[in-house]
């Protein structure tokens, strides 16, 4: 198959872009296919570290752009799955570094070494690093917190992702926008205190691809350096593998989108 | 949405206020990023012009391309002058 880049965006920060390109590029790699995710946050590099490979960096992107090394010794081969390679953010140059031409050249070259799907994981905001995480994209997950502030913004990239990429100033085919929600707590939601998935779907008017519950075990996957994906028996680990399996064109229906009953005390009393 | 607090004449729920507000703020939004002309306006007349050109002798001001956005539709309008000479019998 051709390979396929997929942006991991969100605009807001602190809504799942990390957790998520971790995962999502882990699940494509169980299900057998050849996976690199690469860490666009030049200056503020995190996936090493949810991905557990921190201690193992010896190259970054910024090197194989620069030419100071070449994407066979910057590309750190996963403990889990033999098909998938991270290649970390720099920690110390300018994101200046970046280049258009640079960044197209990595993904060429990955794409010749037959990787099936490329994962770039965003930084926030909307400046060059996010735009070039997202310039050469065929499809685009854009993580939604139910909140306004990260709903507002995820619409500001969207108009982006349509306006400021290669398949858009080139008139090709548009980008493939897949909504995902992340932190959802669907008791919240019951209670009216929490955008619903309906909501934030009006609102933004692109297909959902998955719902991932706010969950605790979310920072008990990142203590450890392991994807959330990889924490058997886990709602978090569950929803994303459902949305692995939806991205590779499965039909599942949606999980863990249900309150919880409520007891009789707190039905007449409310409350949490 | 408890007994009590539904006997108590609770206020509008907030995540009701919060849809309602996105929507009002992005609608202004969307409009102020779309308000100008799109952006491949003058590549397209230059290229009309180049393409009509090799068929009709007309000047780049000849051709102009209009842009227009009523609510919901969107006009594309290409009017083209043809020299009166032009194609003559």
């Amino acid at each position: 198959m051709a390979t396929e880049i997929i942006v991991v965006t969100s605009g807001k920060g602190g809504v799942g872009k990390t957790t998520t390109s971790a995962s999502l590029a882990t699940g494509l790699a169980m299900a057998g296919k050849r996976v690199a995710v690469i860490d666009f946050d030049v200056g503020l590099r995190n996936l090493d570290l949810i991905m557990g490979c921190e201690r193992r960096v010896v190259y970054d992107l910024i090197n194989v752009i620069q030419g100071e090394a070449n994407l066979n010794q910057a590309l750190i081969k996963d403990k889990q799955c033999e098909n998938l390679f991270v290649l970390a953010a720099s920690q110390t140059r300018d994101k200046d570094a970046l280049t258009q031409e640079g960044v197209e050249k990595v993904l060429k070259d990955l794409a010749d070494m037959g990787f099936d799907y490329i994962v770039c994981d965003s930084p926030a905001g909307i400046e060059s690093g996010a735009l070039m995480a997202m310039h050469f994209a065929d499809e685009a997950l854009l993580v939604t917190n139910p909140e306004v502030s990260s709903v507002r913004d995820s619409d500001r990239i969207l108009g982006m992702l349509g306006s400021k990429t290669k398949r858009a100033i080139e008139g090709k085919d548009p980008i493939k926008e897949h909504l995902l929600i992340t932190r959802y707590n669907p008791n919240r939601v019951q209670d009216g205190q929490m955008l619903g998935l309906e909501d934030i779907q009006d609102i933004l008017r692109i297909k959902l691809i998955g719902v991932v519950p706010e969950s605790e075990n979310v920072l008990q996957a990142s203590n450890q350096g392991l994807p959330a994906i990889h924490l058997a028996g886990t709602d978090v680990s569950e929803a994303y593998k459902d949305v692995v399996a939806r991205f590779l064109g499965e039909d599942k229906p949606l999980r863990f989108t249900d309150a919880a009953k409520p007891g009789f005390f707190k039905r007449i009393f409310g409350g949490r | 949405m408890s007994l009590l607090s539904f006997l108590l004449g609770e206020k509008k729920k907030t995540a009701a206020v919060a849809k309602e507000r996105l929507q009002i703020i992005l609608a202004h939004e969307r409009s102020g990023r779309n308000a100008g002309k799109p952006d491949y306006l003058p590549a397209l007349q230059r290229e009309l012009v180049a393409v009509i050109s090799k068929y009709v002798k007309i000047n780049a001001d000849d051709l102009k391309v209009h842009f227009e956005r009523q609510d919901d539709l969107e006009v594309l309008e290409v009017k083209i002058e043809l020299p009166e000479a032009a194609g003559g019998k």
